[in-house]
Formats: structure tokens, C-alpha cells, sequence
């Protein structure tokens, strides 16, 4: 059914803006144009909005000309073969590489161009393909790392144990417990962090990045290496977190159970450029979706 | 309970300098201590205190200095030119021996991070060869600083005294050059080496145990990730190592106090010495504290109480360099004492940070 | 006339620091360890053609021949001992163990032959080039380390290039787990590393005792820092680097200690060595290194 028109055409800000008619007179101005549209229509500002993000290594365009609508509290997959540019997209949102065009808004606020730091501290926060756990830290440390930039004492006041250290820490203590219960971890809160099974370890990942209280939260391949089973209590701690945070999420992925099961749109990227995007029954379905995988 | 666990490790830290203060105390009364082994007792703290703070560049922070002995090298002078300027100013030599720890840090401290700006960007073995032609370039510099004051003023030379065109009946030299800094008072006791290791302590696992000591070790673990969860990395690098520095520093004054005479020679700074005390971390366990103490104070008492053996005593402790490293670190040294303690205690534990 | 001689002295001494380097950046490059021992297998390797030529009265060739026989078997036994148990351990841990070889060796030349320096002869029994009517003196020991460093250079890389053994090396640098899995022996390739390295010591040893003649149990290790600078400034891990590291070492220690001061060379040398890395912080001919997020 669907050909490129028809996927532009269901492209996020027709359904969150809930104005099909925007979305129809935009059709041809290409899907960025309709989105702002469609935004300012309804008074909504996308969590996040991606124009034409495009950079190249060596001459190779590895991600050419990306667009993106996320609207608040949407569970958005991005997917394609493996080299496609996933993780570059990513990256490039978090600030590790720096984009040769395009620009970035999270919450209508231009984040294009700043660092990792920056990006994290204005609101987007990641889980990486290979596990990145502080490993040689205890589980509750690696959370409360993730609190870092929100419970504050200084250095000095933290050597001198200062009434504000004790204080701190024991907000810091809670919040991270408290997390840590969402995910199931807390009986583990004393174990090193490499010490954990692997699916443990990758929501523990996720924990540090709810930690520093994003806006807009990042999963790269979240189901890598995990059996059904836990594939499974995943999407049911994904769908969790969304509601309990009111979290908006992108979240890269191969499983296709665990896309079908819980993003609401995705967007396809083949061979750096988007092949589609639309709501997840619709792209799933989509010829060129199917060819991309597993070829003519 | 982690941080239980934390507060009795410790307690245990500095119950066991306390305890090795108490033990010596008694032995001084009782007489059977060796005119020897109290010479080596400000030694044995100051290689504590330098083992201590390297430590928390080489465990806590993850990055190899093969420069420490270069800021201990800057606090030395630093503190024994402060003590000895001030000899008419200041009469109390107790005072100007604090006020000269207090300088000795700072300027190693600010060393440390005019240094760590440029270098800490490099990675692993060019970090330390970085660090290594620092600590040769700041014991080199000082070899040939010549220091002079009269009635005008200080003089500075890197020639010689006579270039220093000092005024004839006022002029005094500071410091000599290759000859270094004489007449220092010997106001270093082992009571103050144990009350600054017990300091460098109180800052080192206070610091690693806090909220920045935490960022700090994310660094160390991937620094990728403390990144992307908003943990400045330049800052928390540069803040350990100079808080390292002037640790060191410090020890460098301490060391200072403790000779008549002090000089930039290799054998007291060179890159040897950074060598060996990055030789007590690794022993001592990267980012155990306490294991950092008992490694310097042993390896330090180790080849003097081997000093009836004479020739073979370096022979030995390089022997059990050797030997203890391949015990420690080999993996199968590890299986072997794995299976040991394991049959010991009847049931692997599970390992808890 | 006075800076050319200064320069042509520097350089041999550079190509000194070359041919040790060469034995850092090999090991380097093939076991990912830095050899701290390396130094004192130059300052063993002098001691045996000391002994062999100066007590024994042979010839010098046989002095050297005897020489790279004993480093060899030297660097091969060390690598045995102390470094393979250590194999797998973390970097940290087998450079202590190499610092401890490093003490070791020391002790051992002061036990046998003192710590009073011995006069070392000349293994180059050479007239001197006079250049230019009398106002340029090369000394054939620098013209001998120089044509010996380019003579190394050449043979090694074709060594690698051309030979089984020379390509097994640079598969296990390129990757240790893939190349044992294409059936390298990789602990011989190590070996045989360790080997070379140790062997070119010897020959480094002779010719800086040559040019230095005053031999001590510490006399190897200030060349060898130097040298491992070198490799470092080069791009450790490359054989061509270690050339270029070396005589631009060589080159700006001997002029800053002819033009600027003696005391102060060292601290020019690694000065040069930081702006040097500080711009690109894996050396002259070193590879980027990339992590991939």
C-alpha cells in the first residue's frame, strides 16, 4: 500500500497534530515543512525535531539528510540493516560527532552543534550497543553517577564531610534506590556493576540515563543478546518507564517482535538516507522495508 | 550497608597508621629501636604519602604518571626556599616548616594543573612518557637555578652565583644550583610524616567517596559513558591529578626538612624515584589505599633491614619485584590462589564493590 | 664547520638511539608492553664485549659477535621468565615486572664488576676523516654507527617484508587473537621479537661505548629512556619512526648541549618530545587511534 507519498503522508505531525488536512496541502513540501506545520498548528512543540542531518567519514556519507518528528511521550523505533547509520544518528543527536548539516531542536530549542555534556545537562541521555557500564563501580554508584548534575555539593564540602555532604548523599541514596527498584535492581545495589547478568546490566544502563532526568531518552539496540524471555519483561520495563517518566523514547532495535510490540511510528534508514517512516504497522509492511532486509 | 562497609575499611586505614605510630612510640621508650630504622621513619611516611596520592592518579583516576617525582621535587624546593627566606622573619621554625607545607602543595598543586591542561588529553603509555619528561625537565630546570637575595631584593640566575651580581656585604645564596638548598632546619619528625600521611588519607578516601571521587572513577571506567550522562571530563582529570601534585608536594616539603641538604640530583628526583613509587601502587593494589601504605612502607624498610646481606640486598628486592608482581597479576597465579582459597573457605564467595 | 661536526655527531648518536629504539618498538608494537628492562640489555651487552676484548684481549669482532650472542639468549630467557607468565595480565603489571628485571640486571653488573666506571675500547680501530684541510674531523666511529644504523634499517624491513617469521610479527601486532586463530605461534613470534631486539642492543651497546667509553651498571639507562623517547616522538610501533625519532633526538641533544647548555639537553630533548606530542599525541608516524562509541 504504501508508496512514498502515502508514508510522507502519515508522518508523525498528521497524527499527533490530529490535522490530516496539514498534513495533505504539505505533502509536497517535503515531511520537515509539514511537521513545523503541523506543530504550530496544534501549539505543540515536538520533543524532538531533526531537519536534514547529514555527515560524512571520508567521503562516505554515512547519514544523508535525516528528518525526525518525535512528539512528547511517543515510543518512536528507528531500524534498517546493519551499516545503515543507526548508531551514527545517535551519535550525532548526543553530540559525538558533529554534523556537517542539519539541525537538531529538542523541545524547540536549537541543540545542534554542542557537546556531549551540554546535550546531556539540555535534556537527551543514551544506552549504548556494547554495554558502557562503570564497571568496576557498585550498582548504586553507577546510578548515582547519573545523578551527578542534579544532587550538587562541592569537592571541598565533600572531603571536609560537610552537614551538605550527608545531606546530598542520602537524597542521592533515595533517588537512586528508587530507580533502581524500577528496574528490579535494588537487592543487587551493593554488586559491582560487571557482576550483573547481561540483562541486568543493560537495565542498569538505562537507569543512569533515566538518572539524569532527560527529556528525551535514547536506546541503542536494547534487546541485543537477550533469549524471548527477557526480551520480553524488556518491553514490558520500556512501557513502563515511558508511563511511570512520561518519557519520550527513540530507541534503535533488530528484534522485530519488540518493535512491532511496543514503538507506535518508525523510521527506516537504508544506506544512510530514510527509506520511510510512518506508523509501525505501515512501514512493517512496506515492500521496500522488507527489501531493504533481506534483499531483492 | 555499602557505606557501613566503607566507614569500617577506613577506620581500618587509619587505625593502621595510628597503630604503627603507637607501636614505634613504645619501641622509642623501650629502646629497641636502631639508630638505623629511626632514620628511616619520615622516609617511610613520606613514601607513603607519595604512594597515597599517585595512587589516586594511577587507580582512581586511571592514568599513568611516571611524574610524581617531579612535583615532589617542586614542593621540596618550593618549601625549604620559603623556610629559609623567612629565617629572620619568622623565628619559630615549627611555623615556617607549616607555612612551608602549605606553599609546597600549592605550587606543586598549580603545577599540576598548568601540566594536566596540555597532557591529560594523551592516552596510556604517552601519558606517562609525557609525564616522565616533565618530572626530568623540572628536576633539570632546578639543577641549574641559582637564587640569591640582598639588600635590593631577590636575583635570579641559570648560570651561576656570580651572575646573579649580588651586592657583596648582604648577598645570599638560596639556592646553589646543582648544590641545592643548604642549611635547611631539620624540623621533620616522624610524628608530623605520620600526621600528614594521616591528612593525605582524610583527603584521598574522603575524595574518592563522594560525589566527585564518583565522577572521577566513572572517568576512569568509560569515559565515554560519564559523558553522556553530563560529567565534565577535563575538570574531574585535572582536579585529581593536581589534588595528586600537591599531595606530593607536600611530601616533597616533609622530605626536604628531614636533610641538611637538598639537591635536584636524579637519585632523589629523577625518574627512578616516579618509578618507584608507581612500583608500590601496582604492589599496594590501583585504588587500595591501604595497600598503597603497607607496599611503600615495606618496600622502603625492605632493603635496610636487608643491609646485613649488603650487596645482594638491591638483588633481592628486585627478585621480589619480580616474583610478587607474577604472583599477584599472572593469570594463572590467580586461578592457582583462587582454588586455594576457595577449597579454604568451602564455597566461592560472591564479590561485592 | 664547528655546527657541522656538532650535527654529524648528533646524528650518530641519534642513530644509537635508533637502533635501541628499534628494540622498544618492536616489543612494543608486537607484545604491547613497554620494556623498561631494554636499557640495561645495552649496558649487559657492553659489559660482555668489555670483557671479552679488554680483560680476554680478543678480537673486537669476536667481542661483538659474543656480545649479541649473550643479549639474545639475555632477552629471550627475560621474556621467558618474567614477561610470558604475564601475558594476559593488565600493562600495568608486566611494567613492573620489567622494572624489576631492570633492577635486576643493574644488580647483577654491580655484584660482578663494581660501580666504578671501566674504560671501554673502541671497537672501531679506524683513522678519522679529515674533511675540508684539517677544519672538519669526523670520527670513524660516527661514520661506522651510522652506515651500521642504516645497514639495521635496511635489513629489518626486509625481514619483515619478505620473511614467514617477519609477517607472523606483524600479523600478531596487527591483532594477537586473529593471528594465533590463523595458526601463529604467537608466544614464538614474541620470542623471536624479544630476540632481535635484544641482539640489536648489543650491537647499540658497542657503538655508544665507542663514542662514551666510560661503562658503569647504570650506563644503559639514560640511553634507554632516550631512546624509548624517541620510539614515543616516532610513533611507537613503527620501525621508520624509530629512524627519524632517533637521529632527530640525537641531532637536537648534541646541538642544544654545543649551543645552548650542557645541563639543560635533556630538558630541550624532552620539551621537543612534548610539543611534539601535544600536536599530534601519537607521534611523528603513529597511527590514530579511534574508539568507536
Amino acid at each position: 500500500m504504501a508508496d512514498s507519498k502515502s508514508v510522507k503522508m502519515t508522518d508523525s505531525a498528521a497524527k499527533s497534530g490530529a490535522a490530516a488536512g496539514q498534513a495533505a496541502v504539505g505533502e509536497k513540501t517535503g515531511a520537515a515543512a509539514v511537521q513545523t506545520a503541523g506543530a504550530e498548528k496544534t501549539g505543540a512543540v515536538p520533543t524532538l525535531e531533526v531537519k536534514n542531518l547529514s555527515i560524512s567519514f571520508g567521503g562516505l556519507k554515512a547519514v544523508d539528510g535525516f528528518n525526525v518528528v518525535i512528539e512528547k511521550g511517543q515510543l518512536y523505533g528507528l531500524i534498517g540493516p546493519n551499516g545503515a547509520g543507526k548508531t551514527t544518528v545517535f551519535n550525532l543527536l548526543t553530540g559525538v560527532y558533529k554534523p556537517d548539516t542539519g539541525v537538531i531542536l529538542l523541545d524547540g530549542k536549537n541543540i545542534t552543534g554542542k557537546k556531549t555534556i551540554e546535550i546531556n545537562q539540555e535534556g537527551i541521555a543514551r544506552t549504548f550497543q556494547n554495554i558502557r557500564l562503570f564497571k568496576d563501580l557498585s550498582v548504586l554508584d553507577n546510578v548515582k553517577a547519573g545523578l551527578h548534575n542534579h544532587h550538587k555539593y562541592s569537592t571541598l564540602e565533600g572531603i571536609l564531610r560537610l552537614p551538605s555532604f550527608y545531606k546530598v548523599e542520602k537524597e542521592m541514596n533515595e533517588r537512586a534506590m528508587e530507580l533502581l527498584s524500577v528496574f528490579d535492581l535494588d537487592k543487587e545495589c551493593d554488586y559491582k556493576a560487571s557482576n550483573l547478568p547481561y540483562g541486568k546490566q543493560r537495565k542498569l544502563e538505562i537507569a543512569r540515563a533515566l538518572a539524569t532526568d532527560p527529556k528525551l531518552l535514547l536506546l541503542d539496540e536494547p534487546a541485543a543478546g537477550m533469549n524471548p524471555n527477557e526480551t520480553a519483561e524488556l518491553m514490558e520495563t520500556i512501557r513502563f518507564v515511558r508511563e511511570k517518566f512520561d518519557m519520550t523514547i527513540l530507541l534503535i532495535e533488530h528484534d522485530m517482535k519488540l518493535v512491532a510490540g511496543i514503538c507506535e511510528r518508525l523510521t527506516v534508514l537504508n544506506f544512510g538516507q530514510v527509506l520511510t517512516q510512518g506508523e509501525t504497522s505501515e512501514v512493517l509492511n512496506d515492500r521496500r522495508v522488507i527489501t531493504a532486509y533481506l534483499g531483492e | 550497608m555499602t557505606k557501613n562497609k566503607v566507614r569500617v575499611q577506613n577506620a581500618v586505614t587509619y587505625g593502621m597508621v595510628i597503630l604503627f605510630w603507637i607501636v614505634i612510640q613504645v619501641m622509642d621508650r623501650t629502646g629497641h629501636l636502631t639508630s638505623l630504622f629511626k632514620g628511616l621513619l619520615v622516609p617511610l611516611c613520606m613514601y607513603a604519602i607519595l604512594a597515597v596520592s599517585l595512587n589516586l592518579t594511577v587507580g582512581i583516576l586511571g592514568e599513568l604518571s611516571l611524574g610524581h617525582a617531579g612535583f615532589m621535587c617542586l614542593g621540596a624546593f618550593s618549601g625549604a626556599f620559603l623556610t629559609n627566606c623567612l629565617e629572620t622573619a619568622v623565628p619559630s621554625v615549627g611555623l615556617r616548616f607549616f607555612m612551608a607545607l602549605i606553599l609546597g602543595a600549592v605550587v606543586a598543586g598549580i603545577f599540576g594543573l598548568l601540566i594536566g591542561i596540555p597532557v591529560l588529553r594523551l592516552k596510556g603509555d604517552y601519558l606517562a612518557i609525557v609525564t616522565l619528561a616533565f618530572g626530568e625537565i623540572i628536576k633539570n630546570l632546578i639543577n641549574v637555578l641559582y637564587v640569591g637575595r640582598d639588600v635590593n631584593g631577590f636575583h635570579f640566575s641559570m648560570k651561576d652565583t656570580t651572575s646573579l651580581g649580588m651586592d657583596k656585604e648582604t648577598g645570599v645564596v638560596l639556592i646553589k644550583g646543582a648544590q641545592g638548598i643548604t642549611g635547611t632546619p631539620r624540623a621533620a619528625t616522624f610524628t608530623i610524616g605520620i600526621l600528614l600521611l594521616l591528612l593525605t588519607l582524610f583527603i584521598v578516601l574522603n575524595l574518592i567517596h563522594s560525589r566527585t571521587g564518583r565522577a572521577i572513577m566513572s572517568i576512569r571506567d568509560n569515559r565515554i559513558a560519564a559523558e553522556s550522562i553530563g560529567i565534565h571530563i577535563t575538570k574531574y582529570k585535572l582536579m585529581a591529578f593536581s589534588i595528586s601534585a600537591a599531595l606530593a608536594g607536600m611530601a616533597g616539603v616533609l622530605y626536604a626538612h628531614s636533610l641538611s641538604t637538598l639537591k635536584a640530583s636524579s637519585d632523589n628526583f629523577g625518574y627512578n624515584k616516579s618509578i618507584l613509587i608507581l612500583v608500590f601502587v601496582v604492589l599496594g593494589g590501583l585504588g587500595n589505599m591501604r595497600g598503597s601504605i603497607i607496599a611503600a612502607m615495606l618496600l622502603t624498610a625492605l632493603p635496610e633491614l636487608l643491609r646485613g646481606l649488603n650487596d645482594y640486598r638491591m638483588l633481592i628486592y628486585a627478585i621480589v619485584l619480580i616474583v610478587m608482581t607474577i604472583f599477584n597479576s599472572s593469570p594463572k597465579a590467580i586461578e592457582l590462589r583462587s582454588v586455594v582459597m576457595s577449597r579454604l573457605r568451602g564455597g566461592v564467595k560472591k564479590e561485592v564493590a | 664547520m664547528s655546527f657541522l661536526s656538532y650535527f654529524i655527531s648528533g646524528v650518530s648518536l641519534g642513530a644509537v638511539y635508533a637502533i635501541i629504539a628499534l628494540g622498544y618498538t618492536m616489543v612494543y608494537g608486537i607484545a604491547r608492553m613497554l620494556n623498561f628492562a631494554h636499557g640495561d640489555v645495552i649496558m649487559v651487552g657492553s659489559f660482555v664485549i668489555f670483557t671479552v676484548v679488554s680483560t680476554f684481549g680478543l678480537n673486537p669482532f669476536i667481542g661483538i659477535a659474543a656480545g649479541v650472542l649473550a643479549c639474545t639468549l639475555l632477552g629471550v630467557t627475560v621474556e621467558r621468565v618474567a614477561y610470558r607468565p604475564l601475558r594476559e595480565a593488565t600493562s600495568l603489571a608486566v611494567l613492573i615486572t620489567a622494572i624489576g628485571v631492570s633492577y635486576f640486571l643493574q644488580n647483577v653488573a654491580l655484584l660482578i664488576f663494581g660501580s666504578n666506571a671501566h674504560q671501554f675500547t673502541s671497537v672501531v680501530n679506524l683513522p678519522n676523516l679529515v674533511l675540508a684541510g684539517g677544519d672538519l674531523t669526523i670520527s670513524s666511529t660516527a661514520i661506522v654507527t651510522i652506515i651500521s644504523c642504516i645497514i639495521i634499517m635496511i635489513a629489518l624491513t626486509t625481514f619483515i617484508n619478505k620473511t614467514k617469521i617477519g609477517q607472523a610479527m606483524l600479523a600478531v601486532s596487527e591483532d594477537r587473537g586473529a593471528a594465533s586463530l590463523m595458526g601463529i605461534d604467537v608466544n614464538k613470534t614474541i620470542a623471536v621479537t624479544f630476540a632481535i631486539g635484544s641482539a640489536l642492543a648489543a650491537i647499540a651497546g658497542a657503538l655508544l661505548c665507542s663514542a662514551y667509553p666510560s661503562l658503569t651498571p647504570y650506563t644503559g639507562s639514560m640511553p634507554g629512556i632516550k631512546a624509548f623517547t624517541a620510539a614515543v616522538f616516532g610513533g611507537i610501533g613503527s620501525i621508520p619512526g624509530a629512524l627519524i625519532g632517533g637521529i632527530v633526538l640525537g641531532v637536537i641533544e648534541n646541538l642544544s648541549k654545543a649551543y645552548i647548555s650542557s645541563q639543560l639537553s635533556d630538558a630541550i630533548v624532552f620539551a621537543v618530545l612534548i610539543i611534539v606530542l601535544l600536536v599530534r599525541p601519537t607521534g611523528i608516524l603513529g597511527r590514530k587511534i579511534n574508539e568507536k562509541v
